[in-house]
């Protein structure tokens, strides 16, 4: 089986211009992914699955993940021109100062597929793709034209996270109701309030049972304490 | 009652039997509960290894399991119910026709069990039915589910047809339909039923009434 | 000849049938008049747990099937973002709850690529007598429910509930449970079997190619059996790898692919054991690819209780309290009994993992449905349904 240089290579000499980087895995199973650009993640998925010496025709697994837009604050040495009375006299002076700069890097949602071959017997290789941020622009294109299996799994990253797969047949809600409104996987969705009564509550669910009695304690509590 | 039970002996061993109408009644309902063929998970495997040769549900007068809940009596929540599917469960239990019973097997029918903390998951059946037995386990052994079914035959069997704690079958102002929660944007709307599952007093928490 | 509307929302017509070899074919209703709509399930005895077809049909024809899934969506994945790696172990025997062991194997063969850990040559062997104890008893179980739904009454299910009796006293006594084990460990197993359970699984090992030729005289010459599975949901080779099928069902139809053979984990390498493969694709191949498997899988058993060797079950290097695997991420598979069970961990750093991920091959599995129904009478899709074989705890999960 080829590694994960030699596909890059082999993406880049069929499909030209495209834009795939490789993403290494840190851990033992040493499954080195490769990153797609959306733009032309088909025309690399399809020549994946055609060629003769890959024939990665078995996608086996669709995951979607989630990344939270993270907050880095770092420490900068700043040199600036201050003026400053020395003995008497007003002078310009450079002075260093530490500062603090924060910025936010976007959150983005990840899709990641394994793909296997069932005619030459060889996996995984591993793809990945990235939307822009977690908001407004989050679509990928889809991969069900080109492995049918993706059409369950793209329906579920759909309904658990909010990707739009562009190019998929029926995309719908596969798990949770269809009037649901939101993406309960994303890492800042936040459970109804539902945990009222706990027989043996404590730490974390005896704080929220203790929070529900004392919203309810306006309409509950004249009939509670006869 | 002792001595009467002692008379009652007595006058089986010259031929004559004696009983109250209310025994015959119960006798006559314990003994033939048909359970709705409802399983929902894991609990619904042991249910079923329950009716199989080894451990027999049938001896104890379940002998079929009625798919439609027009003909059953008893239905066995036996699995995890989820909130797309607690509309359903509340509506197949409005169609039984009284007297229906309700068993809540495994941890899951009665608290939500290991999958609580799930946002799809429905914390306990008896949010919006009536629970006669609750059986805990993960998932109960068949014995239990036995143990389970004659409890509610004993249950059965104490219950009385005139007065104050007759069952609700006999009861007209006590019957109704259970209202079926509606799936909303963010949850099952409303989530809970407050006549069955009403909150608990003020006076700390584990206090019930 | 107008296409018959359905309902809006009903049996969703954006599935674009016919719009590629690999979409659903579009059948074409014969008379004129209204499609009667159908939704079986998710109450419905024959649907191996709640799940719903939404189905449009022309007399007793399928014209459109839709599957709708998430009636036992119970949030593994959410809760696996919390609960540590551990404490993960008794959640995964609640997917495919059949096959608990199975889901063990797979979840500690995951855990262990992700942190590169070794598993003792004892360990390896008790997993393989487990799994093949396992495939056994899910084999026969699933057959018993297909021929239910053809009206056989629940007889073949009281036989191969009788043998899984016996394997699940096995599990009992060596877990503690009968059917959810939480016996795998990351590095091997919980405890260790001793020579009493090894000569009790001989017995109980013994006697199932007796039990097997007994369900075989039963059914396999059946007429009514294949008068209604030969010919029945057919589905062709390329159709089932394009959609990621997995399992007998994708050796029904004739595709040679057994996880075991293919990505030698654990220590089959060391077994021989023939892979049967279908002809046609049909419920028939499906149902005698299950039978050979069992018989199969007997031949395994026999060999991994000559060859068990002393030792350790547990890697003692292992590390399991303050379980942190360090930043990255692994795919672990299996062939288990319903098709190719993975795992897709992701770690960051912490003590629960960041991403888990389940690869259900009975959702996979169920992707094809519609194809295999369209076409055909309703009460065969009962039974096209029963011999993909599915579990709705690992559906959904």
């Amino acid at each position: 089986m080829k590694t994960a240089e030699e596909i890059k290579a082999a993406i880049e000499a069929a499909v030209p211009g495209a834009g795939v980087s490789i993403v290494t895995n840190p851990s033992p199973s040493a499954q080195h992914s490769l990153m797609l650009n959306p733009s032309d993640a088909s025309a690399v998925a399809m020549f994946l699955r055609d060629d003769e010496e890959l024939a990665l025709d078995f996608l086996s697994n669709v995951t979607g993940v989630d990344y939270l837009d993270k907050e880095i604050s770092e420490k900068v040495k700043v040199t600036r021109q201050v003026s400053k009375t020395v003995d008497g006299v007003e002078q310009t002076v450079e002075e260093t100062v530490e500062e603090t700069r924060k910025h936010v890097e976007p959150g983005y949602l990840e899709t990641v597929y394994h793909l296997f071959s069932m005619k030459k017997k060889h996996g995984p290789v591993v793809l990945r793709m990235r939307t822009v941020n977690r908001t407004d622009q989050v679509e990928l294109p889809s991969f069900t034209p080109i492995w049918r299996s993706a059409e369950f799994q793209e329906r579920e990253v759909f309904d658990l996270y909010g990707i739009v797969f562009t190019g998929h047949p029926d995309l719908r809600r596969l798990l949770m109701w269809p009037e649901f409104k939101d993406h309960p996987m994303r890492k800042d969705y936040v459970e109804p309030d539902d945990f009222e009564y706990e027989p043996t509550a404590h730490d974390s669910v005896l704080a929220r049972a203790k929070a529900q009695q004392s919203l309810t304690a306006g309409t509950e509590s004249a009939e509670a304490v006869q | 009652m002792a001595a009467d039970q002692e008379l009652k002996i007595e006058l089986g061993k010259q031929g004559v039997f004696v009983t109250t109408i209310e025994e015959l009644y119960n006798w006559g309902r314990r003994s033939s509960v048909w359970p709705m063929q409802f399983g929902l998970a894991c609990c619904a495997i042991e249910m079923i290894a329950t009716t199989m040769a080894r451990y027999d549900l049938a001896r104890f007068g379940a002998e079929v399991f009625r798919p439609s809940p027009r003909q059953a009596d008893l239905m066995i929540i036996s699995g995890t119910v989820t909130k797309k599917m607690a509309p359903q469960v509340v509506r197949l239990y409005n169609q039984m026709a009284e007297p229906k019973y309700v068993i809540a097997m495994g941890a899951c029918a009665i608290s939500g069990g290991p999958f609580k903390q799930g946002y799809n998951v429905l914390k306990g059946i008896d949010r919006y039915i009536p629970v006669d037995v609750h059986i805990p386990g993960c998932p109960p052994r068949p014995e239990a589910l036995l143990q389970a079914f004659m409890t509610l035959q004993k249950k059965i069997d104490g219950q009385s047809l005139t007065g104050e704690n007759r069952p609700r079958h006999l009861d007209v102002n006590a019957q109704g339909e259970f209202p079926v929660p509606a799936q909303g944007e963010h949850d099952l709307e409303p989530p809970a039923n407050r006549l069955v599952w009403p909150l608990p007093a003020k006076q700390g928490l584990g206090a019930r009434d | 000849m107008k296409v018959a509307e359905t309902t809006p929302g009903f049996a969703f017509e954006k599935s674009a049938q016919g719009a590629g070899w690999n979409r659903p074919p579009i059948i074409e209703p014969d008379g004129e008049g209204e499609l009667l709509e159908i939704s079986m399930g998710p109450h419905h005895p024959s649907t191996h747990g709640v799940f719903r077809m939404d189905v449009a049909l022309d007399g007793e024809r399928v014209i459109r099937l839709k599957p709708v899934f998430g009636y036992l969506h119970r949030n593994h994945e959410q809760i696996a973002e919390t609960a540590s790696y551990l404490g993960m172990m008794p959640y995964t025997d609640r997917l495919d709850y059949f096959c608990s062991l199975s889901n063990n194997w797979a979840y500690a063969l995951a855990v262990e690529k992700l942190v590169g850990q070794a598993v003792p040559e004892r360990a390896e062997y008790i997993r393989v007598i487990l799994a093949e104890l396992t495939r056994v008893q899910n084999h026969a179980s699933a057959i018993g429910f297909l021929i239910q739904e053809m009206g056989a009454s629940g007889t073949p299910l009281m036989y191969a509930f009788r043998e899984r009796e016996k394997i699940l006293d096995l599990f009992e006594s060596l877990t503690g449970s009968r059917m959810m084990c939480n016996y795998m460990r990351f590095g091997g197993c919980r405890v260790d079997v001793s020579a009493a359970w090894l000569d009790a699984t001989r017995k109980v090992v013994a006697g199932l190619p007796h039990f097997i030729d007994e369900y075989e005289a039963l059914l396999t010459g059946n007429e009514i059996l294949m008068a209604r599975t030969q010919g029945v949901g057919i589905l062709k080779p390329e159709l089932a790898v394009n959609a990621g099928i997995t399992g007998p069902m994708l050796r029904g139809s004739g595709v040679n692919y057994d996880i075991r053979k293919v990505d030698h984990y654990g220590i089959y390498d060391r077994f021989k054991f023939r892979v049967p493969l279908g002809d046609h694709g049909d419920i028939f191949d499906r149902y005698m690819v299950r039978i050979l498997e069992m018989r199969e899988s007997i031949g395994i058993l026999n060999q991994a209780l000559k060859e068990i060797p002393a030792g350790p079950v547990m890697d003692p290097k292992a590390k399991i309290r303050g379980f942190k695997p360090k930043p990255g991420e692994a795919y672990g598979r299996i062939e288990a009994p319903k098709g190719e069970l993975g795992f897709y961990l992701i770690s960051a750093g912490a003590p629960e993992p960041y991403r888990f991920r389940v690869r259900p091959p009975s959702l996979i599995n169920l992707t094809v449905l519609e194809d295999m129904c369209l076409g055909h009478n309703v009460a065969d899709v009962v039974l096209i349904f029963g011999s993909v074989d599915i579990v709705l705890g690992e559906v959904d999960r």
